[in-house]
């Protein structure tokens, strides 16, 4: 958004975040919730909506909903309730949907937009770090089928239909596409530390409709609302942003009426194109599902609160504190659930949780990300990483054979670093030895010892450089180091 | 025909066997069904099938019942008295009660007519056929179960099950002179059966006893995994009501049911059906049901608002009636609806879609569902003080087909005493009670009903048999 629409205008966006739950079975029967299986072979009477077939409440989903709801701090009503939303559409088998209306599983409740959950450059163009974006309500409703358009028909694929979907809905609090991006990467983060799905946009598991208006600087009233559509990544919920703005700040500027409407996204050409006006919105017609018995739900928010997941920026303080790791590293760390994992269980016990995390940072990440490979299949455990760490830290090994250890690790997993330090023939040199090299290197470079004696600790890195030499890398240059100055020194 | 208890005495003397039941019910139909019109398809040899393998020690071994066309037999067509599924459908699965029939032993064995989708006082709305009633043939059977009383009136079948939504089992029940019995909503699974009204439809038996009744409803009771609003609540031994004794109970008589619009004729009926409960130890009580008034228009905006949902999955997407018309999707949705519903149907779809409108959802359907609230209370409170209600089924016997075709809020009003039962979800039974006479000498059945508390239909049973026994009113129409 250039700089002149920033100035004059303010902006609201809210967005509406559809999750597919991780569940074995869809919403309201208990046909699997399975990918890439053969078209309409995963129905039913009930997910087909033949004649006479009746829903079930899937629990399973429900308790997902509660959980995620609890993880952003909203509240569950004790009697929630399903309504039949009705529009004619061939993916919807019924011609209504099953959803929540005015009894939704949670109401209220914030993403936080902590930062390091979204890159840098996103970071830079947020305006307020630290903010919290406010939820209206999570409900929990069925997914509809899906439709394949060609030339002259339309196919429909109902294995879909009927999988549970959890609307996640945010009040217009966010002002910059950026933000909309930190609130999307955010969302998912926490969801996915909540487990209840992997919320991956391009496999169409998290979708986004987004709403924005723009009214001129001052004015309490919200602008008309325009909904875009068709947003298949988070980066075309931004670059959406960015245009749809744009968009508006120049109608305004030309003193158009911005009227409610839904546009579509066009990713290839980069535009908002209109689909329709407020007039031709549906009236959905509510109406209380009575195949559907309201829901007590006060024991099932009890059981979820039991094994709740600590949340992403709870973790985050819990390194920091815990293994007195930096903000940034354990804000790296945090950023994904299973590198969390792996971390926490190398650093615990560790001689040195610091030393860990410096080299899942600075060692292991870079190799994962070479290979093409995840922390989950890591062919180096956490024990190994602890243990060479433990080494390291021993100072039965210099880091410089630690590296070699390691390299060596990633192409025998099965090996402990021990033995492959035993193999290359690492043993910690005895002090008689290092002293006999420290000797032979004050010998040969008589003008560096003298140097050392006169005071110039530049000379000091240059023989221990020597000694190392001289014990191939076995001898601690720290240990080296204190043992020319005693020599030259005292 | 015999009736249930009988038929499973002769399967235990080896008198009869299931196929000879068939057979004798498959000649019956074929002689009398052209006139009486009261079944849309039967299949005998699927039938004969099963009573070859019939297990006759089960409670319902190789009896045969016959279904109403709106509950989902697998493999068989269900056409909910619709052009639209007539032809167009059939079902892929069995009902939760035909899962149920099947485990107690019965063979689904022909399907009854009906009003359209259910809605309907006379199966006249069905756009199938007419059926006719077997007492007088010029007459309506009533509805909108109206097959399935009159395939019991003309012999044509032993047993047979309903749905009632707003008096459908009980109304054809006490025009045809056979027992109808609509259960406590949520005492029988829906699952399976073509909703009309889902928060008020209720699946039944109709039989030619009382006795077989509870037979009946014993085997179709009873928790649904697949149906959410059927109830776990143990369902006891209804034939253990048999033969009790009725003495000191306390039937209400309400004061709203015997007032104007009830026939002379129907009411000394009923009249002379309650001296004759007195008689055998009953102590009536006249008691108020003050909400009876707007019980019509209640069950009307929410029974359609209900129904303008439960009818919109036909849409000829992947079944049902699609016409050949269709210039885009909106043209075939509004053509293949308009072609393959009847009027009744379409006027409900339209009330119960403007009752649900947005602006209008306060003033009707929110507030329906207040009334609904106190009618309940009404019943709560005279439950209190009595354990039965008593009153007719009818304000008037079955009425000539056609006459009330052209005004329905006639035939709307024709179901006063039977609706509030639904909205307040308890259970109801119609007893045959005695006859009116018409000017042409025809005999017309009359039926008494019984209300009772939520999940007492052994109440129902208990008073019904007694009554039952104590008079000579059953009996078939030929
Ligand atoms: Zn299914």
């Amino acid at each position: 958004m250039t700089t002149a629409t920033a100035n004059k205008y303010l902006v609201s966006i809210g967005l509406e975040v559809h999750v597919q739950l991780k569940t074995n079975s869809k919403m309201f029967c208990s046909c699997p919730v399975r990918y890439g299986d053969e078209a309409n072979t995963l129905t039913c009477p009930v997910c087909l909506g033949l004649p006479g077939a009746m829903p079930v409440l899937n629990l399973g989903a429900i308790k997902r909903t509660i959980r995620s709801g609890l993880m952003l701090g909203c509240k569950t009503p004790p009697v929630v309730k399903w309504d039949r939303k009705s529009y004619f559409y061939p993916d919807m088998p019924k011609n209504y949907q099953i959803t929540q209306f005015d009894l939704p599983l949670c109401e209220g409740g914030g993403v936080p937009l902590y930062d390091l959950a979204y890159p840098k450059e996103v970071q830079k163009n947020i305006p307020e770090p630290g903010k919290t974006i406010a939820l209206t309500r999570i409900h929990l409703e069925e997914d509809v089928a899906k439709s394949t358009h060609h030339a002259t028909f339309s196919s429909i694929d109902f294995n879909r239909a009927g999988t549970p979907l959890m609307e996640i809905v945010s009040e217009p609090d966010i002002t910059t596409p950026d933000e909309a991006f930190a609130y999307l990467n955010s969302l998912r983060q926490i969801l996915v530390y909540a487990g209840v799905s992997d919320a991956d946009m391009e496999k169409g598991q998290m979708r986004c409709d987004v709403n924005v208006s723009l009214r001129p600087q001052g004015q309490e009233k919200l602008g008309s609302k325009v909904e875009l559509k068709n947003l298949n990544s988070m980066s075309a919920v931004r670059r959406s942003l960015y245009y749809e703005i744009e968009r508006q700040g120049e109608a305004l500027d030309a003193g158009e009426l911005i009227i409610q409407s839904t546009r579509r996204w066009d990713d290839s050409i980069g535009e908002t194109r209109l689909m329709r006006t407020k007039e031709d919105a549906h009236d959905y017609r509510y109406l209380p599902d009575p195949d559907l018995l309201p829901l007590h739900t006060p024991e099932l928010v009890a059981e979820a609160k039991i094994d709740l997941p600590e949340l992403p920026h709870e973790k985050v303080t819990r390194f920091e504190e815990d293994f007195g790791i930096t903000h940034y590293d354990a804000s790296v760390l945090a950023s994904d659930q299973n590198l969390a994992n792996y971390y926490e269980q190398a650093a615990t016990g560790a001689s040195s949780a610091k030393k860990v995390a410096n080299w899942v940072i600075n060692n292991l990440l870079g190799v994962l990300n070479e290979q093409g490979l995840d922390i989950t299949t890591c062919p180096l455990t956490a024990e190994n990483l602890r243990e060479l760490v433990d080494l390291i830290e021993a100072e039965q090994i210099s880091n410089s054979q630690g590296r070699e250890v390691f390299a060596a690790l990633l192409e025998s997993p099965d090996k402990t670093p021990s033995a492959i330090a035993k193999e290359k023939g690492f043993e910690p040199a005895d002090s008689s030895e290092i002293d006999a090299f420290i000797d032979q290197a004050i010998s040969a470079n008589p003008g560096p010892a003298g140097e050392v004696s006169e005071g110039n600790d530049k000379a000091i890195n240059f023989l221990t450089g020597q000694v190392m030499k001289l014990s191939r890398g076995k001898a601690n240059p720290k240990q080296v180091g204190e043992g020319i100055i005693a020599r030259l020194r005292g | 025909m015999p009736t249930i208890t009988e038929l499973r005495a002769s399967y235990q003397s080896g008198d009869l066997s299931p196929s000879d039941a068939i057979r004798t019910l498959a000649d019956t139909i074929e002689s009398t069904d052209r006139e009486i019109q009261a079944y849309i398809s039967y299949d005998t040899d699927a039938a004969l099938a099963e009573a070859a393998k019939a297990d006759l020690s089960l409670p319902l071994g190789g009896v045969p019942v016959a279904i109403k066309d709106v509950i989902n037999v697998k493999g068989q067509p269900c056409t909910c008295g619709s052009k639209f599924l007539d032809g167009k459908y059939t079902a892929p699965y069995d009902a939760g009660v035909i899962k149920k029939l099947r485990a107690a032993g019965a063979i689904p064995y022909g399907r009854a007519n009906m009003d359209e989708f259910a809605m309907g006082s006379s199966t006249e709305n069905s756009a199938i056929q007419t059926t006719r009633n077997p007492w007088d043939t010029s007459r309506i059977p009533g509805g909108s179960s109206g097959g399935s009383a009159a395939v019991i009136a003309a012999n044509e079948a032993i047993a047979a099950l309903g749905s009632d939504t707003g008096g459908s089992i009980r109304q054809p029940a006490a025009l045809c002179g056979c027992v109808g019995l609509k259960p406590t909503y949520g005492r029988v699974s829906r699952y399976g059966l073509v909703a009309f009204a889902s928060s008020l439809d209720q699946i039944g038996p109709m039989t030619q006893t009382v006795e077989d009744a509870a037979l009946l409803l014993q085997a179709i009771s009873g928790h649904d995994a697949h149906d959410s609003t059927c109830v776990k609540e143990a369902v006891p031994d209804f034939n253990s009501f048999v033969g009790q004794d009725i003495k000191g109970i306390k039937i209400g008589l309400p004061k709203e049911y015997f007032a104007e619009g009830l026939d002379p004729e129907v009411k000394s009926t009923v009249e002379a059906a309650i001296t004759q409960l007195e008689s055998l130890g009953a102590e009536p009580v006249e008691i108020s049901l003050p909400h009876t008034e707007y019980a019509i228009a209640t069950y009307y905006i929410i029974a359609t608002a209900e129904a303008s949902t439960n009818l919109a999955r036909f849409d000829a997407v992947r079944y049902g009636h699609r016409s050949e018309n269709a210039a885009n999707l909106i043209d075939q949705y509004r053509r293949s609806r308009e072609e393959g519903f009847g009027e009744e149907v379409k006027r409900r779809i339209i009330l119960g879609t403007y009752v649900l409108s947005s602006g209008y959802y306060d003033a009707y359907y929110l507030q329906a569902q207040k009334v609904r609230t106190l009618i309940r209370k009404d019943f709560t409170e005279a439950f209190e003080k009595v354990d039965l209600i008593a009153s007719p089924v009818t304000p008037t016997p079955a009425f000539k087909i056609g006459e009330k075709s052209d005004d329905p809020m006639a035939m709307y009003l024709a179901d006063i005493y039977t609706i509030s039962a639904n909205l307040a979800g308890i259970c109801g039974i119609s007893v045959p009670c005695g006859f009116t006479r018409t000017d042409d000498g025809k005999q017309l059945p009359v039926g008494l009903q019984l209300l009772g508390k939520p999940f007492a239909e052994g109440d129902l049973i208990k008073a019904g048999h007694a009554y039952e026994k104590s008079t000579d009113w059953q009996k078939t129409a030929s």
